[in-house]
């Protein structure tokens, strides 16, 4: 869990900061998005570390999602009588999202493929014009993708706001002293992916970036 | 002051139970909530109605025994306060209270609001503690112990071993009370020989207890009477990744 | 007075070598007869309880080879009412390099028992006192330790040097869960078996020795009988006969009873201690009295108004309106003074009508002056944990309100007689910790009950009961032997008796009659007219009990009532022999205190002349038969205990 996590968590990074190439203008932006196509060229061939980046990714997420299958399923068998009466948190709200908030997210990055990969549901089906698609996606006639892009990217948040610090406890990384200082790091990171991920969309709807 | 009470009835472990609801009057404020559950009990003794059975002992919040989720929270409002030292001053009048058991697959109900708890046991019997044979022990001050290690090791030994954090635990997960002792035992120059197999046996036998896996929610130390912090389970899995490291 | 009991032979223990104090333990080990590891296999050992002084010797039993059985009424062995032990655990190490020694250690506890316990048996304890400690730092027990990381001790209950080692207030807690932990391993090994939720309801005797218990286990209802080469109670004592006091709820004297019932003699039932530092009843439907660590009498100052029926709230009394009686009458300990003579001078306030709070039983335990003097910060680094449990109990703010306190039965120095092997006197029985009677005399210090508990368990024990089981093993046994079916038949009989009254009162409300009883005739203060009135009270009370006792539900499955209903039957027969035996002793010593027994000034006066003796009863099912022990004092020389 907390391995395939930190292994998404750092492609959420990379991702997120290159996205935020957008506001320096179409073409850098577009430029960025073939540079991705071409790394490791000549010896890999096109689209190459993509594709190896993306087979990771995939074993990353199965792994992820097949841990938190396990762990779901082995919480169900160990509390097979409900309570009664259950106040929901006593600790924190992000962590008790988790599941949903997982599947929440997961719902989305298939929509976000077929969205801003294959095109299948984005208005410039062009693959090679990559600004041309973020700009038409995030209108304000589609204020309705903004929305659920918004939703999502929050839910994110919270999953890495208690994700992050869960990990590093799983890994036997938190103590006493460290313990608020981790927790404020998973704070800041989720922020900071959050705030990275909805500055785009937000841009666009604002007129900021055409 | 008056009050409604829900409380889980079960025969017995076989039975499927249901929550039940009983008026109860002139409770005093200064009642422990146990005293208020005596009150009950002696009414129903007389009415001839089977008195609710729960589980109790010292009722000085120290012996772990009592184990009572109140309004779905394991031992009540009280933050660090065990079920048997929480008083009625802290319910208001014409309120409706929830009584049930833990809720955990490895802590089957046994009857009405008592569960075996054995399998907290089973935990330490895997490697809970230092071989030490009596009569073979050196000086006492053969070995001294840092004071703040012998600090954070008497922390985590004030585990009371009541359950709260397995009934609290979205996931059932015992991992709070096993990260407490592999916490006490590994801070001690004496508990250093069996570290690694202790850690690595007592967490198979929690697996295989039927407990739930730790996702780190916090639930746990928020009721623990006894503060047990959450860095004990950091811990664990620190000492469990050594361990495997070191095994393999 | 006779027709309440009558004169038997007296008992002698002869376990005991003669000659020097100092070596006779050592000359008793040499003397014993050894089992060979080979045949310790197959010899078997019933442990019923696993406080620290149950669990330790199981568990040591259970390492040196022997085959155990361990049982406990409670749902873990970790959960036993040592674990409720706040103060520390005595032992003679001088660390401290204040003039402590094994004999200063066996000096004070034999003169603060009053000298009414064996001077072989108390300079045992204080020999094994060190190697406590030893073992239980070798298991992990977190003792508090200095900035040099060596172990921290302090001066308790009077005591003139610093030899109480200690885990904040929860020494008994830790020491448990080392002898737990401990037991859990040979559990794992496979030497222990363990039975919890099981409850000893008879002794099982055959050919005159002890060789098994009839259980009920308590979940399913069922009745077994459990064999062994030898039974071994450790069942704790029996404070609980007065309804209200600072043990568990599920402390009982039945596996006690029942043995004395079936021949093992009770030695001193009257001497049991009263803690003056527990807080007040605060109503009728008090289940229980908690303890306040009596290390609160360093700093608090005890008062009570110097009017009677005084109602204002202490803040408005002003100081030349307030008694500080315990710094007014003993002017030299002042507040502290031991436990016995605190808990006397707090009823005696009480009794003139000056007691504070509701019922005017409690006086004021102030902390005025230690913040004043200290500051707030430092009075709450040294008892914040008991301020806050105090609030949590009362509501009340005792930074701003003075505490109220008052006496609680604590702990029973009477018990199983034994003589120095441990061994009762019935063959095979032994018995050890709090459920025997051997090392606290007629009062027991501070921090001394740990220590006797492990000395037993893990040190004493162990030792003594291979001289016994050498003779063994005995001849298999089952079901079928007439005695052991007798057993089981009193235990189903007497369940059924219970369960068949159905009256109209409760177990609790016999219980609760009987410890009011108690507690007024038989508590901090007895007199001879009282005692009498005592003992036909009890008598009438225990007739009505099996008459009108409502027990509800049946025998099978999990019954607390039932549970209950046996443990109360049973403090009725020993609340009436603790009354003879107080009546029968006339004078006062230690948690003893006859009024027609006093100093002009109101304290305690021994009769050595008359009661130098142990007091080991015989059940006969009519009036008991005494057995005096003689006690002989060649090392400490009894004197009178002055605190002015």
């Amino acid at each position: 869990m907390a391995i395939s996590g930190a292994a998404l968590v750092l492609f959420l990074l990379a991702h997120m900061i290159g996205n935020l190439k957008i506001f320096f203008g179409a073409d850098a932006f577009d430029h960025y998005a073939h540079w991705l196509r071409d790394i490791g060229a000549p010896m890999l061939p096109h689209s190459g570390f993509l594709w190896i980046q993306r087979v990771g990714l995939l074993v990353a997420l199965v792994l992820h999602i097949w841990s938190a299958a396990v762990l779901t399923i082995r919480a169900r068998k160990a509390r097979p009588v409900k309570y009664a009466h259950r106040k929901p948190v006593q600790g924190s709200y992000a962590a008790r999202t988790m599941r949903w908030g997982g599947v929440i997210v997961f719902l989305f990055v298939v929509y976000h493929i077929l969205d801003l990969t294959t095109r299948h549901l984005n208005p410039v089906a062009d693959t090679s014009k990559a600004h041309a698609a973020v700009a038409a996606d995030f209108g304000p006639d589609r204020w309705y993708v903004t929305a659920f892009y918004t939703l999502a990217v929050v839910t994110l948040g919270f999953h890495l706001r208690h994700g992050i610090w869960s990990a590093l406890q799983t890994l036997g990384v938190s103590n006493a002293r460290r313990e608020r200082v981790l927790k404020a790091v998973a704070f800041a990171v989720a922020f900071v992916i959050c705030a990275g991920f909805l500055a785009v969309p937000f841009a666009v709807l604002t007129g900021l970036v055409k | 002051m008056s009050l409604k009470l829900r409380i889980w009835r079960q025969a017995d472990a076989r039975d499927k139970g249901s929550m039940v609801t009983y008026q109860l009057q002139n409770v005093s404020p200064d009642m422990s909530f146990l005293e208020m559950l005596d009150v009950l009990n002696e009414r129903l003794t007389l009415d001839g109605e089977d008195p609710v059975a729960f589980d109790h002992d010292c009722r000085e919040g120290i012996c772990g025994m009592c184990s009572l989720v109140i309004n779905g929270v394991p031992h009540g409002p009280e933050k660090a306060t065990t079920t048997c030292q929480l008083h009625m001053r802290h319910f208001s009048d014409g309120e409706t209270i929830d009584i049930e058991p833990w809720r955990a697959a490895a802590f089957p109900v046994v009857k009405d609001l008592v569960v075996d708890r054995r399998a907290f046991d089973k935990i330490i019997q895997a490697g809970g503690f230092i071989s030490a044979p009596t009569g073979s022990a050196p000086d006492a001050h053969a070995a001294p112990v840092p004071k703040a290690d012998a600090d954070a090791a008497f922390e985590a030994a004030t585990c009371i071993g009541c359950g709260a954090c397995v009934a609290a635990c979205p996931n059932g997960s015992g991992m709070l009370f096993t990260a407490a002792k592999i916490t006490h035992l590994g801070l001690l120059p004496q508990g250093q020989p069996e570290r690694d197999t202790r850690v690595i046996d007592m967490l198979h036998a929690h697996d295989e207890a039927g407990f739930g896996g730790c996702t780190n929610t916090g639930e746990c130390t928020s009721v623990c009477p006894k503060g047990i912090p959450l860095e004990t389970i950091s811990r664990l899995n620190k000492d469990y990744r050594k361990a495997l490291h070191a095994a393999s | 007075m006779t027709d309440y009991y009558s004169l038997g032979d007296p008992v002698a223990d002869t376990k005991a070598p003669d000659g020097p104090i100092e070596t006779r333990w050592e000359r008793r080990r040499f003397g014993a007869k050894l089992v060979n590891p080979a045949n310790k296999r197959k010899l078997s050992v019933i442990v019923v309880g696993t406080g620290l002084a149950g669990g330790s010797a199981a568990a040591t039993l259970g390492e040196l080879g022997y085959q155990v059985k361990s049982y406990c009424y409670q749902d873990s062995p970790r959960r036993a009412h040592s674990i409720a032990a706040q103060g520390g655990i005595n032992a003679a190490k001088n660390y401290r390099n204040d003039g402590d020694s094994v004999h200063r250690l066996f000096y004070d506890t034999v003169k603060g028992g009053d000298f009414r316990s064996r001077e072989s048996n108390v300079h045992r304890l204080a020999q094994i006192s060190v190697q406590i400690i030893d073992q239980c730092v070798a298991q992990g027990v977190p003792f508090a330790r200095e900035y040099g990381g060596l172990l921290d001790t302090r001066s308790f209950g009077g005591a003139q040097v610093s030899r109480t080692f200690y885990a904040r207030g929860q020494t008994g807690q830790q020491l448990l869960l080392g002898a737990y932990q401990a037991l859990e391993r040979q559990i794992a090994a496979g030497t222990v078996t363990m039975h919890d939720r099981h409850e000893m309801l008879e002794l099982i005797i055959v050919d005159g020795r002890a060789r098994g218990i009839v259980v009920r286990d308590l979940v399913t209802g069922e009745i077994t009988t459990e064999f062994a080469d030898a039974v071994v109670l450790a069942s704790g004592g029996y404070g609980n006969v007065f309804f209200l006091s600072t043990n568990a709820k599920g402390c009982n004297v039945t596996a006690s009873w029942r043995a004395h019932r079936k021949g093992a003699l009770f030695a001193n039932p009257c001497y049991t201690q009263i803690h003056p530092t527990c807080i007040p009843v605060s109503g009728d439907h008090q289940s229980k009295l908690t303890l306040m660590s009596e290390s609160l009498r360093n700093d608090g100052r005890v008062w009570v108004p110097k009017a009677k029926g005084d109602t204002r709230i202490p803040a408005d009394i002003p100081e030349d309106e307030r008694d500080y009686y315990l710094e007014r009458i003993y002017p030299a300990f002042g507040n502290l003074v031991p436990r016995d003579i605190a808990s006397r001078a707090a009823k005696n306030v009480c009794d003139e009508g000056r007691g504070v709070g509701p019922g005017g039983l409690g006086v004021y335990l102030d902390f005025a002056a230690a913040i004043g003097r200290l500051g707030r910060d430092a009075v709450e680094a040294k008892y914040g944990n008991l301020f806050d449990m105090y609030q949590r109990i009362t509501g009340e703010d005792p930074y701003t309100t003075p505490m109220r306190i008052y006496p609680a039965v604590h702990y029973t120095m009477g018990g199983l007689w034994v003589d120095y092997d441990l061994q009762s006197s019935i063959p095979g029985l032994f018995v050890i910790g709090e459920a025997n009677f051997s090392d606290h005399g007629a009062n027991r210090l501070g921090a001394s009950a740990l220590m006797q508990g492990l000395a037993d368990g893990y040190f004493v024990l162990p030792n003594t009961i291979g001289d016994y089981l050498a003779a063994g093993p005995f001849p298999k046994l089952d079901g079928e032997n007439a005695e052991v079916a007798a057993a089981r038949k009193q235990v189903e009989d007497r369940i059924e008796k219970l369960l068949s009254i159905d009256g109209d009162r409760t177990v609790d409300s016999f219980h609760r009659e009987l410890g009011r009883i108690m507690w007024e005739y038989c508590g901090m203060e007895r007199t001879d007219a009282g005692l009498r009135k005592a003992i036909s009270e009890i008598r009438e009370l225990k007739a009505e009990f099996w008459q009108r006792v409502k027990v509800p539900g049946d025998g099978e499955g999990l019954n607390q009532s039932l549970e209950r209903a046996g443990r109360v039957a049973d403090f009725f027969e020993l609340a009436e022999l603790m009354c003879i035996d107080a009546l029968h002793r006339e004078e006062s010593c230690g948690g003893h205190f006859r009024a027609e027994s006093q100093t002009e000034d109101g304290e305690a006066q021994r009769d050595d002349e008359r009661y130098s003796y142990v007091a080991a009863w015989e059940f006969t099912g009519d009036a008991p038969v005494l057995h005096k022990e003689d006690l002989t004092f060649e090392y400490v020389h009894p004197s009178q205990r002055s605190y002015k």
